[in-house]
């Protein structure tokens, strides 16, 4: 029979050579003049691992790793023999304990299928969602989703049903539904591994949404750093048009929904909703001031759902097994699973879905395994460049966005970045301040001009000049930002900042705080 | 064969692959831009796809743009200057994009930036005098878990160290 071999085409693991990797299996496959089908699936989210080989025989489904060319040839005698003793054997990648532990709802199949056909998606249960959704009427859509809990993961964590009510009440002759896919935060790479290893479950809940709010066109703006990414959707749009599953009629209904993706040009602030809709529309990435809400007046100032990715990754199976079954996941008022991305300066780095209410310290330390140097964790910034740092004292903090809230943090789009005791925490919020005054769109003053002040004023307390005066000047100054600005760029670059003076005083030239000599 | 010709990125990527772009010439740019005219929002797409054949964006598509759009000009010189990947000159022969976030500045990125900027000679952000290579920082690759990352003429690089850095710099021909 034909082997079947699976090497990542995820942009992860080609930069850590899968593509030698895949042609020199190639290479060994000819030579041995076997018959085998070569996919480029997504990653798994096993990085420390990647490139990994995965060969499936009609029984089993079998791991290699870390592959690199030079190893091709043995682990592909080794995976013809079915011998297991080969030193980079992994078993089966489910059984492993990172893998095994997870609650993957939104990422079930990265890693698995083939990313560009809606044959292998469907038979591995893709479509569900979409075709229960429309034997229902939109309202009750719109029901099940506000039922699941599911709230925004992009970060700012606002209910995805009430967005989705909203616009399904406005009426228009043309409503929009427009996928975040601006994902600029440091830390972050979930939306990029969906999108490069399941595309069409993000095609399956952007259909859900048209269908539930009455939209007919959507449009994927993915940033221009994301090649990989982009050449993933693109061909995974045009197999869902042959497919029906876009177009006008999909999945034999009487709705119609088409799709575009559209590509960024290296605007952080572009991820930032009202700018995305302005650079959609050919404009300047230029912060709204908001009323009017893009769910009554948003592209082309028409009502426009605007989701990240992984909102709307996870709509899919909520739709297919309802609301209820994802919301029996997670704590308080954050429902169902949070994947979260371990990054950084971390043994185990990779994509970890699971239920919210897992601590802080079980993701860095258990899971993750500490930092990848070897030296003790000092500080983990959550959320991206606008999250706060926070130190080992608060690794009780439960993933929640309440919980993080009152932390004064935020979990933003769930990335975790780890540093070691090397790290210069005055730097870290100096570097906050100026990427603010890097990307800052220009609209608001607290933001345009803030961030270059609080620049300067961190570079004094740096030098030792005046510092108890600048300290209370830069706290003032991030209050101003903080309720000041347009939008979270200006208004959460005071987390990474205050939670470094706050918890890490000592690198600002003051005294260590007791609770950090713990 | 199937792997790799499958995979590489789509000729005419908006990544500058080899940099073998056409040079400036006005009916290009016109057939280019009118192709793209209807779109809903086209400014961005035009753009990307005049920087992909040429480059970068000449200041004379600027009054083009505008006329086929029936925008002002302002409008179209506001759009090109605010994204940071337009650029308004050709780009040098190599573009070496070094990831600048947080992510990998946990894991030795700013000496990693260092020793980039001494080995090719230039600050980042600039070209060399001989316009061989540029180097440019990049604000998250979203290759965060096998951090420091690098972009070489489109090509992803994870892990990186200065040995691998090296070995790309001694690769590009200068």
């Amino acid at each position: 029979m034909t082997l079947r071999l699976f090497v990542p085409g995820d942009a992860g693991a080609v930069a850590l050579g899968s593509d030698e990797v895949a042609s020199a299996l190639q290479v060994a496959a000819d030579r041995s003049k076997t018959p085998i089908e070569l996919v480029r699936t997504g990653s798994r989210g096993l990085y420390w691992l990647e490139p990994v080989a995965e060969v499936a025989t009609a029984a089993r489904r079998v791991a290699y790793g870390p592959v690199t060319a030079a190893d091709a040839e043995s682990v592909f005698d080794s995976a013809l023999a079915g011998d297991e003793k080969h030193p980079l054997y992994l078993g089966k990648p489910e059984e492993l304990p990172f893998l095994k532990n997870q609650t993957r709802l939104t990422f079930a199949r990265c890693g698995i299928v083939d990313p560009r056909s809606l044959d292998d998606y469907r038979a591995h249960g893709g479509c569900r969602g979409l075709r229960r959704a429309l034997q229902m009427q939109p309202a009750a859509v719109v029901e099940e989703v506000t039922q699941s809990g599911l709230r925004g993961r992009g970060g700012a964590g606002f209910p995805t049903g009430i967005k989705w009510k909203t616009v399904a009440q406005t009426a228009a002759d043309q409503k929009y539904i427009v996928c975040n896919a601006d994902e600029g935060d440091s830390g972050t790479f979930a939306d990029r591994m969906i999108m490069e290893g399941d595309p069409f479950v993000l095609i399956e809940g952007m259909a859900i949404a048209g269908v539930a709010v009455g939209a007919t066109q959507g449009y994927i703006y993915v940033r221009s750093e994301y090649p990989h990414a982009i050449a993933v959707l693109n061909d995974a749009i045009r197999a869902a048009r042959r497919g029906g599953m876009l177009g006008r009629n999909i999945a034999e209904s009487s709705f119609a929904f088409d799709l575009e993706v559209r590509v960024g040009a290296g605007a952080y602030v572009c991820g930032e909703e009202t700018s995305l809709l302005d650079s959609l529309e050919g404009k300047r990435g230029v912060v709204r001031a908001k009323p009017p809400l893009p769910a009554h007046r948003g592209l082309f100032g028409k009502p426009t759902v605007v989701n990240n990715v992984l909102s709307l990754a996870a709509v899919p199976i909520i739709l297919e097994k309802g609301g209820s079954f994802y919301r029996d996941f997670g704590m308080g008022k954050s429902r169902g699973t949070m994947p979260i991305q371990l990054a950084g300066n971390i043994k185990y780095p990779g994509l970890y879905e699971t239920a919210f209410g897992i601590t802080l310290g079980d993701l860095v330390d258990r899971i993750g395994g500490g930092t990848r140097s070897g030296r003790p964790v000092r500080a983990v910034q959550v959320g991206g460049p606008l999250g706060a740092y926070f130190p080992r004292s608060m690794f009780h903090l439960p993933f929640d966005y309440e919980a993080f809230a009152k932390a004064d943090g935020l979990i933003g789009h769930g990335g975790i970045v780890v540093f070691d005791d090397t790290v210069d925490m005055a730097k870290q919020a100096r570097f906050a301040m100026e990427f603010c005054a890097i990307e800052s769109c220009g609209k608001c003053t607290p933001c345009r001009i803030g961030s270059t002040r609080g620049v300067e004023v961190i570079d004094r307390i740096i030098r030792n000049d005046d510092r108890a005066g600048n300290k209370v000047l830069l706290e003032d100054l991030c209050n101003t930002m903080k309720f000041g600005s347009l939008c979270a760029l200006g208004g959460f670059t005071p987390y990474p900042v205050m939670s470094a003076l706050t918890h890490f005083p000592e690198d600002f030239g003051a005294p260590p705080r007791l609770a950090a000599a713990e | 064969m199937f792997v790799s010709a499958y995979w590489k990125r789509p000729a005419g990527s908006w990544e500058n692959a080899l940099n073998a772009y056409a040079s400036w010439d006005a009916e290009t740019a016109r057939t280019i831009i009118a192709a793209k005219q209807s779109m809903p929002g086209a400014l961005l797409p035009i753009l990307h796809a005049l920087q992909e054949e040429f480059g970068y964006i000449d200041h004379d598509a600027e009054p083009l743009i505008a006329d086929i759009l029936n925008i002002t000009r302002a409008e179209v010189h506001g759009v090109v200057t605010f994204y940071h990947d337009f650029r308004h000159a050709p780009p040098a022969r190599h573009v070496l994009k070094l990831c600048r976030a947080e992510a990998c500045q946990s894991t030795g990125g700013d000496a990693l930036a260092a020793h980039a900027e001494a080995t090719v000679g230039v600050a980042i952000g600039n070209t060399t005098a001989d316009g061989g290579v540029s180097l440019e920082p990049v604000y998250c690759l979203g290759l965060c878990a096998v951090a420091p990352s690098a972009m070489l003429d489109g090509r992803v690089i994870g892990r990186l160290d200065e040995n691998k850095l090296d070995a790309l710099l001694a690769e590009i021909d200068r």
